[in-house]
């Protein structure tokens, strides 16, 4: 083959990826990830203001939660930040965080200073938990049944209307 | 004043049918031979320009004006927004900042517009239509997903405020620089497709094509450095650099561009790499477009808000399709009839300049892979990976490490023939002088931990004085001194200083967490920090608290430091502003965390060595860019008479 064909090859490879990807996205226009409709992967985590008793994600089975990824370096947790809190405040449907890749001193004083919309943050320093459930970047929130399964992925910061509209609406309805 | 926003939207629909016609007539003309066809190009241009300038005034004027009538303002300013963040707000959130870039890239093709009176007419013609393609694309995408004009029924009471993290001085000229190197890349890729359109591509080629990239190129390093400096005093946690992917979005056509310049440089002065230089201008500006839309996407959904609407998502494709595939197509179908005819010795300059391009292409490449791999393989459910520091900075330094010890060398190397022995006397001279300053810095100065810091202290010292031989070699001999050489020297001597510099932080960085009392102090590096309590403070649109911490140094007082907390009224969000003293040698820095109660506050101290030199040595690489640019050389540059379609024989590049 043309070696001056192979920079055209690569990129209709590329092209085709970007294509799949916008394909496979809904009409509310969230990247469909693989992991919706499985169970959750379950991890046990030092817990972030409660260091004596570790988190077990297993403790959350019977109960709708949404799980929420974030870390202090993440300038879009900040943005959603608000939101978060005044979810909590609504307090229809616990949110658990994974703090992700984090220093946990930066962590304690982020919730400190813009408010806890956590029922518990599990730390997970190494990013291996995040690992497991596919997080690509923060902040990322995943809504969980009571058995256990992902039933939503959101990528990007909440909003109040997100929040309503795609988790509220979510583990209301079913 | 009611009507702006309407007049605003229809200048950018003359906008688009002038870039249209552009882009016909720069195109066809030449194809077809009709003169009055390429004559029309520059009347086109012009116009398609004054209507874009005219709908970025008619939005600038409506944030000025506080017109919450029109949605986009009503997002993104309030009422008690200074002037200076409403100027700053029309680039703060997607539409606005889609339509500055069409603004800079009108401002670009007007420059090349007024250049071209130097080039043969159906060259510039072709160059102003590929522009005009560009230009036509981007105001097509705007129209149709993403029109800042539309109105707000009822209008807002007041606006929902402009992100308080964008209310900086440095972020609201940060978007600006670096959309002027982005955009920029858009001349290389130009001249690169009209060259291909001509089917001839000789060294006159490459020194037009020098002076536009190394512009575009000095521009996106003080773009690339202003974001890292903001995130460095605003974000509270120091560092400059996070491999966020909206920074590698910047990064990724900074390597290439970089590589880019050294490969112009061998085909203007030996008509060698003629094919690649092609390619990697294409690529360069190819980046730019993945780049411009991954970052005002928002944040760090970039990635993810490819798909964040379809319809935006969709049109962005094609777009990319249209444009890249368009420009490999031709490549592909051009390059094989560029023929090089010379060829060079392994040790002579073309060859660590061929290594020197392989190096930033494989340090592009790994950011590459780094940036999109997780998301390619999440959306092609092959399973999830992610990647963050761990994987970013060992395998970037793989290529780096090499690439600045082989500049050292190779700045030396002669064009063609590979006398490098000649050379051999200064580098080793200043190789062992290099050898010297990196054992005393990590011994002596800075006491210990030697190893990598060892290595890249050695490295950087090397290239700063190598890079200085060859200009003090020409001053003892009473040569000449093109801006070309100075340019060339100071940009190295900075990538030196950089190294050094991010070496020194890197290793050498004291920092800690602490709580204290008013009046309590701690020992951080040899300073003290004497926490003196806090204060209320009042902005327009926010308010807070900073803290009071006296900085001394063997019980003498060196500065006092005002870390703050604001609240700012509208988003309720809270932001820190970093306190920062700047000593010759390093960096003072103070965050302020959170009250503890009781008086007690936590404050994040560090003491960070040779931090500001980062910066400085980026704003110096692009100092050396512009001073190259300027060169007299590339001004005088005219077309030859004739010059036969793939002349030569020999080896091709």
């Amino acid at each position: 083959m043309n070696r001056f064909l192979l920079p055209l090859a690569a990129f209709v490879l590329l092209a085709i990826v970007l294509g799949v990807g916008i394909r496979n996205s809904d009409t509310k226009g969230v990247v469909a990830s693989p992991l919706v409709g499985r169970p959750a992967p379950q991890f046990v985590l030092p817990n972030l203001l409660d260091p004596d008793t570790p988190f077990d994600s297993r403790t959350m089975a019977g109960r709708w939660y949404a799980l929420n990824v974030w870390g202090t370096w993440c300038i879009e947790c900040r943005v959603e930040h608000a939101a978060l809190v005044a979810a909590k405040a609504a307090g229809q449907l616990p949110i658990i965080g994974l703090n992700w890749k984090d220093d946990p001193t930066s962590a304690v004083a982020w919730l400190a200073q813009l408010g806890d919309p956590y029922e518990a943050t599990a730390v997970d320093a190494e990013g291996r938990v995040a690992i497991d459930y596919g997080v690509y970047g923060a902040p990322e929130t995943f809504l969980i049944d009571p058995q256990g399964i992902i039933v939503h992925k959101h990528i990007g910061p909440l909003s109040a209307e997100i929040w309503e509209r795609d988790f509220i609406a979510r583990a209301v309805s079913r | 004043m009611e009507m702006l926003p309407e007049l605003g939207h229809f200048a950018l629909v003359l906008a688009l049918l002038l870039a249209g016609l552009q882009a016909f007539f720069g195109i066809a003309g030449p194809a077809f031979g009709r003169q009055r066809w390429m004559s029309a190009v520059i009347p086109a241009t012009a116009g398609s320009a004054v209507m874009v300038v005219t709908a970025f005034a008619c939005l600038v004027a409506s944030f000025v004006g506080f017109d919450f009538s029109v949605a986009y303002v009503a997002q993104n300013s309030n009422s008690a927004l200074p002037l200076i963040y409403r100027i700053a707000a029309v680039w703060g959130a997607h539409e606005g900042s889609l339509l500055l870039w069409i603004v800079l890239l009108a401002g670009w093709t007007i420059a090349v517009a007024f250049g071209a009176s130097r080039l043969p007419q159906h060259f510039s013609a072709r160059v102003l239509g590929v522009l005009g393609i560009v230009s036509f694309g981007f105001l097509l995408f705007t129209l149709a997903t993403s029109n800042p004009f539309l109105r707000l029924i009822p209008a807002a009471v007041d606006g929902s405020d402009l992100n308080p993290l964008l209310q900086d001085p440095a972020l609201a000229l940060h978007p600006p620089l670096l959309y002027t190197g982005y955009v920029g890349f858009a001349v290389a890729f130009a001249f690169a497709i009209a060259a291909m359109l001509e089917g001839k591509l000789d060294q006159t080629w490459a020194r037009w094509t020098r002076p536009w990239t190394l512009a575009a190129w000095a521009f996106l390093t003080v773009g690339i450095a202003l974001g890292s400096w903001w995130a460095y005093y605003e974000l509270g946690w120091g560092g400059y650099w996070f491999w966020d992917p909206v920074e590698n979005a910047s990064f990724m056509p900074w390597l290439i561009g970089t590589a880019l310049i050294h490969s112009l440089a061998v085909t203007d002065k030996r008509g060698l790499f003629k094919s690649w230089t092609l390619l990697l201008s294409i690529i360069a500006f190819s980046l730019s477009l993945l780049g411009t839309f991954l970052v005002r996407s928002g944040v760090l959904v970039s990635v993810h808000s490819f798909a964040a609407d379809p319809a935006r998502g969709i049109f962005i494709l094609a777009f990319l399709v249209i444009m890249v595939g368009g420009a490999l197509a031709l490549y592909a179908w051009r390059a094989p009839l560029l023929k090089s005819d010379a060829g060079f010795e392994l040790t002579s300059r073309e060859s660590f300049l061929l290594f020197n391009n392989i190096l930033l292409v494989i340090a592009a490449a790994t950011v590459f892979g780094g940036t999109l791999a997780p998301l390619i393989s999440d959306t092609l459910g092959l399973g999830t990976l992610s990647v963050g520091t761990q994987y970013f900075n060992p395998t970037f330094l793989l290529p780096m490490l090499p690439l600045i010890a082989l500049a050292s060398v190779g700045m030396h190397a002669n064009w063609k023939r590979g006398r490098l022995a000649a050379r051999g006397r200064p580098l080793i001279a200043t190789g062992l002088i290099a050898l010297a300053v990196a054992l005393a810095a990590v011994f002596g100065y800075y006491g210990g931990r030697p190893g990598l810091a060892l290595a890249s202290f050695l490295l950087g010292a090397w290239l700063v004085l190598s890079s200085l031989v060859d200009p003090f070699d020409r001053l003892r001999r009473r040569l000449s001194m093109p801006r070309a050489i100075v340019g060339m020297t100071l940009a190295h001597m900075a990538l030196g200083v950089f190294v050094i510099s991010v070496t020194a932080v890197e290793t050498y960085t004291t920092e800690r967490d602490v709580a204290v009392a008013q009046g309590e102090s701690v020992e951080v590096g040899g300073y003290t920090f004497r926490f003196d309590g806090i204060d209320d403070i009042h902005g327009p649109n926010y308010d807070g608290v900073h803290a009071i911490v006296q900085v001394s140094r063997d019980g003498k007082p060196l500065a006092t430091l005002h870390p703050e907390k604001r609240r700012y009224f509208v988003q309720q969000s809270v932001m820190t502003e970093a306190g920062i003293e700047s000593q010759p040698g390093r960096d003072l820095f103070v965050a302020l965390g959170e009250d503890l109660g009781a008086g007690r506050w936590s404050l994040r101290i560090q003491v960070r060595p040779l931090i500001n030199y980062v910066w400085l040595a980026a704003l110096l690489m692009a100092l050396g860019g512009s001073i190259a640019a300027s060169d007299r050389r590339y001004r005088t540059a005219r077309a030859p008479a004739t010059e036969p379609v793939g002349a030569g024989q020999g080896s091709t590049a």
